[in-house]
């Protein structure tokens, strides 16, 4: 029960993106379909996004917009009242780059499609053999 | 201007690519002129840093002006001005040699290819040049990302889907290489390389810091082609278009190893990446199998371009192993064997591309009587195919040299072995080659028409045929001077990170 408490229910954050992690895996290596696969890719892609938003945030901790600024005398501030804004930021660039990794998969599964007339894996793989 | 050459190496290309991007619709002429100036001024750069760098030692740009740990800091040393000026030379002389190709393959599509073509070196460069870990990350998947495009733009039968599966393979290497950073991140609430590895020594033993290594080695494995994770190396290579596939195939790979390197000694510590945790044997096995696996699959291949793949992931053995094997001698071969397995393989594909034009397709049949035929392109592929096998003169030996010597020294007698074999199948390799473009001639309707006479002398154009014996001549030339190279600028380098 202890077990459950401190590693199951406290991180729970960490196990759901580990979930996810391996659902989009097992789209991307068992899926036949070239367009299931890529979604498998983006659902990874996300669990990694969707860490880093739950380690940068905190119980309590609200924007990290300091509302005392200019023309206000220095005031002390607890970076624990304050929600850690890197990794949202960092993340903002991560989504960036799975958007374009995303887009180019996709053009060339349009190409393929073009070529082949088809998505399956295993069907392309049979046409490439009799060739 | 001379304080903000680092920025600019990454800047120049990446403004030169979106204005060849819009030169493509308004004045398609000045595509390859601007590419060209995008990609020299990087050149001339590299080699004033190298010199700065030889002169003052370490130099350190702060983008925007952002103290390290909160900024971006650009770090150069001594080992990646090195890398620099190779990435930076295989581009620019690359652009040159395949410029008529690019013309001739892509007509309506070249303002889009040489865009990309940039963007890959501004990922390398920026790869090679950064002092950040998430900056790595984004340009990596700038590397990778341009590199899946210039792959599919490739033969329209299969290059598609050898992409596909490199987008697949790459993303999830990235994705591996970002968790480690993440884990990195939580521990010590930093990016800057510098600022992580004083604040890592206290935290060696946390199972979070050695998970996040080891994500961050697997994912950048997986980027390199290393032997378990190869596999979409070879397609990939093979039906990339010849000018995309001589930048790729020789860059893409050796940078990983740099960026591999580069998180042993300045972000992680030699020791904690060969003594605390008991992995270094293990990988040295791993590199031992690579070498043997890339070796056989690449003797059982017929299509020359495949062959020359598998050996890349063999290549790849070998540096990872030099790394692994953990001490400053084996380090520096494998430091020494990124330089010149990146001059080696650039030739060795370029000299394949202009041999591409006089033969029909490239099956080592194809090759039969090109001695005769292109005398001084098949005398390039010959040099870059006895560096590739480890002939003293050129460079391939004095890497395979180090590497030998320093696994002598720590006692991995196996890695030795399984060099000198793989060595002797490279032999075996290339000599087919060389035989059936030699002795044989083709059997086609010579014999009762003119005869020998016939086959004439259809020479590369001089516009590839300079720079592709520049770099034959560069492959000696780094082979000569490659103990002043190690003695000068790596052993130091690597000697201060391994004590």
């Amino acid at each position: 029960m202890e077990f459950l408490f401190t590693h199951l229910v406290a991180k729970y954050n960490f196990w759901l993106y580990i979930v996810l992690m391996m659902i989009g895996l097992y789209a991307m290596i068992a899926k036949n379909n070239l367009i299931k696969k890529l979604v498998g890719m983006n659902i990874f892609q996300t669990a990694i996004i969707l860490f880093y938003v739950s380690v940068g945030s905190k119980k309590g901790g609200t924007i990290p917009i300091i509302e005392h600024g200019a023309g206000h005398t220095p005031h002390g501030i607890d970076p624990a009242h304050y929600v850690n804004p890197l990794p949202h930021v960092l993340m903002l660039t991560a989504i960036v780059v799975s958007v374009s990794t995303f887009g180019v998969a996709l053009a060339l599964a349009i190409k393929i499609y073009q070529r082949y007339k088809t998505l399956e894996e295993d069907e392309i793989l049979t046409r490439i053999r009799e060739s | 201007m001379t304080e903000n050459y680092p920025a600019l190496l990454v800047v120049v290309p990446l403004l030169s690519a979106f204005a060849i991007y819009g030169c493509s619709w308004l004045h398609r002429k000045s595509c390859l002129p601007l590419a060209l100036l995008g990609l020299a001024i990087p050149f001339f750069i590299s080699i004033r840093l190298l010199k700065t760098v030889f002169i003052n030692g370490h130099v350190s740009y702060h983008l925007g002006g952002w103290a390290p740990p909160w900024g971006i800091a650009y770090e150069i040393d001594p080992l990646n001005a090195l890398v620099l000026l190779a990435v930076s030379t295989v581009a620019f002389i690359n652009l040159i040699a395949t410029s008529g190709q690019i013309e001739r393959i892509f007509p309506d599509r070249k303002g889009a290819f040489y865009a990309l073509y940039l963007l890959f070196i501004v990922g390398l460069l920026g790869i090679v040049v950064t002092g950040d870990l998430f900056n790595l990350y984004v340009l990596l998947e700038i590397a990778s990302i341009t590199g899946y495009s210039l792959i599919g733009m490739g033969n329209p039968d299969r290059a598609p889907l050898a992409s596909l599966n490199y987008v697949f393979m790459g993303t999830i290497g990235a994705c591996f290489y970002l968790l480690g950073v993440g884990y990195i991140y939580i521990m010590t609430g930093s990016l800057n390389m510098v600022d992580v590895k004083g604040l890592l020594p206290p935290l060696y033993h946390t199972s979070a810091i050695i998970v996040a290594f080891i994500f961050c080695l697997v994912g950048i494995m997986i980027k390199m082609g290393f032997f378990p994770l190869h596999f979409w190396l070879p397609n990939a290579y093979t039906y990339a278009p010849s000018p995309a596939a001589s930048l790729i195939a020789p860059l893409m790979t050796k940078v990983m190893a740099y960026v591999m390197i580069r998180l042993i000694i300045s972000v992680f510590s030699p020791s904690f990446a060969f003594s605390s945790i008991q992995i270094s044997r293990g990988v040295v096995w791993l590199a031992c199998i690579a070498i043997i696996v890339g070796a056989v699959m690449a003797l059982s291949q017929r299509d020359v371009r495949r062959m020359l793949t598998y050996i890349i992931v063999s290549e790849m053995g070998y540096i990872v192993g030099g790394a692994w094997i953990g001490n400053a001698t084996a380090m520096s071969g494998a430091v020494l064997h990124i330089i010149n397995d990146v001059l080696m393989t650039f030739c060795v594909f370029l000299s394949l591309g202009a041999i591409a034009r006089s033969t029909k397709g490239y099956q080592i049949e194809n090759f039969s009587g090109l001695f005769k035929k292109i005398p001084v392109t098949m005398a390039t592929f010959v040099v870059s195919g006895l560096s590739i096998i480890g002939i003293p003169p050129t460079c391939g030996f004095f890497s395979k040299w180090y590497l030998i010597l320093g696994a002598i020294e720590g006692g991995h007698y196996g890695f030795i072995v399984v060099l000198l074999l793989s060595s002797l199948i490279n032999i075996i390799l290339f000599f087919r080659i060389f035989e059936e473009a030699f002795f044989v001639y083709p059997k086609t309707n010579a014999v009762h028409t003119e005869g020998e006479a016939s086959i004439a002398i259809a020479e590369t154009p001089f516009v590839t045929l300079i720079p592709l014996v520049l770099t034959a001549i560069l492959l000696i030339f780094t082979g000569i001077y490659s103990g002043s190279l190690i003695a000068l600028i790596i052993k130091p380098v690597v000697s201060a990170g391994l004590l």
